[in-house]
């Protein structure tokens, strides 16, 4: 077992001629919870995708839980199952019950048989609170739970660690808490989480760390009462009066 | 003049032979052109430029040249390669290889329709792209080709009336033939094309009944 769940090396991303990710590092132990935030644009979605290898890297090194993921000769799908992904727009398989969405990864890829997966699954809805919408097709669910069972089908793959890209911007504010409240108790589990997000409140109260990016580049990473208290970049400090008690 | 409808109840039994040989030959060409296309669409798509490429120029010359050309190519063409075909098989594999081009652009057209995020959502599970598309992408792209599809299979059941040029006694040849022998046109014809609607209808009937059923989560 390597000593870090996440060792990103000098990271360097371009989309055609723009320069996207600018020799980022970042380390992150097992357990950890670590918020990234910055203004939209600033390339921490991008980071995030570049995590997990859906989006390719120009230079650098991404190291997931001892697996160097940006080498040709490594088996993405393999490491993939080890980190899970949550999207800010859920991307629920629409055509499959809750019950399938979370069942077909546990069944195809990890050759679960049905009886099995599906034990898993309804273990998996219970803790996200929606057991009893096990056969309801994302359309007939809400926003906040249709997150729920995205968080629940990226759960069953038993990952080692769970990105999250923006989790509640697509939510409408009373379904909010709903999934905040998941990803705490995620958290307090000791779940090794990456959260990309703009709900501060839950930065401050549950991350251990918060990284600030802007323009492509670690600007700040600390504890969050020094990032939020005491900002000493500049932009940092003009992001958070904007984002901050409004 | 009067509409002399004995002819048509006289004729009735050779039209309703010559549709049923418009049908053999139409399902068999929607078959091979239903493998054909979902290969092509998936080519279309594939990561792979060579692949994409061939399936772009196989699509633009059907597509560019007359279905009755390439019958024409297929049985009259092929025998100097040393290559004869019964009237049958040639048009069959004319208009399932002709059909095969538009069912390719429909798939095309599908799979593409599909949000990124769903592909990108079944990889981050640890799907592989093959995978990924049976499972994900393709059970949802079908839903929303099939009118499309629909459409495709009406028009190569209409089209298939070209390969009575080739002697095959299909639904049109049949009527071409009574007409020579009772001089009845105006009756043959509208019995020809009141058969031609009947079988199309049934297609449109199908496809909307499948579209209901392949519905999910209303």
């Amino acid at each position: 077992m390597s000593r870090w769940a996440i060792e990103v090396n000098s990271l360097n991303k371009f989309f055609d001629t723009h320069h996207v990710l600018k020799n980022i590092d970042l380390r992150v132990s097992f357990g950890e919870v670590v918020a990234i935030i910055g203004a939209s644009g600033s390339g921490k979605s991008t980071f995030l995708r570049c995590l997990n290898g859906i989006e390719t890297i120009h230079s650098g090194e991404i190291v997931i839980d001892g697996v160097k993921i940006n080498d040709i000769k490594v088996n993405l799908n393999k490491v993939r199952q080890s980190i899970g992904m949550i999207f800010q727009s859920f991307n629920l398989f629409p055509h499959m019950t809750a019950l399938n969405n979370i069942t077909l990864a546990l069944q195809k890829v990890k050759k679960m048989p049905k009886a099995d997966s599906e034990k898993v699954a309804f273990q998996l809805l219970e803790k996200v609170g929606l057991e009893e919408k096990a056969k309801s097709y994302p359309s007939q669910l809400s926003g906040g739970q249709q997150q729920r069972v995205a968080i629940a089908r990226a759960l069953a793959m038993n990952p080692r660690v769970m990105m999250f890209d923006e989790p509640t911007s697509a939510l409408d504010p009373e379904t909010v808490n709903d999934v905040l409240d998941v990803m705490k108790e995620l958290a307090h589990e000791g779940m090794t989480m990456i959260v990309v997000t703009h709900e501060m409140g839950f930065a401050r109260e549950v991350a251990d760390r918060v990284v600030y990016i802007d323009d492509g580049r670690v600007i700040e990473d600390g504890k969050p009462e020094e990032v939020f208290y005491n900002p000493k970049n500049p932009r940092l400090r003009d992001f958070l009066s904007k984002v901050i008690n409004v | 003049m009067q509409y002399d409808l004995s002819a048509l109840i006289k004729a009735f039994p050779f039209l309703l032979y010559g549709a049923i040989v418009t049908i053999r030959i139409t399902a068999l060409s929607i078959a091979i052109g239903l493998i054909i296309g979902f290969l092509t669409g998936l080519a279309r798509v594939w990561p792979n430029v060579i692949f994409r490429t061939i399936a772009g120029a196989y699509i633009e010359l059907i597509r560019g040249t007359p279905l009755l050309v390439q019958i024409f190519i297929v049985y009259f063409g092929l025998p100097a390669l040393g290559m004869n075909l019964d009237p049958f098989i040639a048009g069959m594999i004319a208009m399932g290889i002709n059909s095969g081009a538009y069912v390719g652009e429909i798939v095309r057209g599908g799979i593409e329709s599909i949000a990124k995020g769903q592909m990108e959502a079944a990889r981050s599970l640890g799907l592989t792209y093959w995978q990924a598309m049976r499972y994900i992408i393709l059970p949802q792209a079908i839903v929303r080709i099939l009118p499309a599809l629909g459409n495709e299979f009406i028009a190569l059941l209409k089209d298939s009336s070209l390969v009575s040029t080739i002697a095959i006694a299909e639904l049109t040849r049949t009527g071409q033939i009574i007409i020579t022998r009772t001089f009845k046109s105006f009756e043959i014809w509208s019995g020809v094309a009141l058969f031609y609607f009947v079988m199309t209808y049934a297609i449109s009937r199908i496809v909307k009944y499948s579209e209901k059923r392949l519905r999910y989560g209303e």
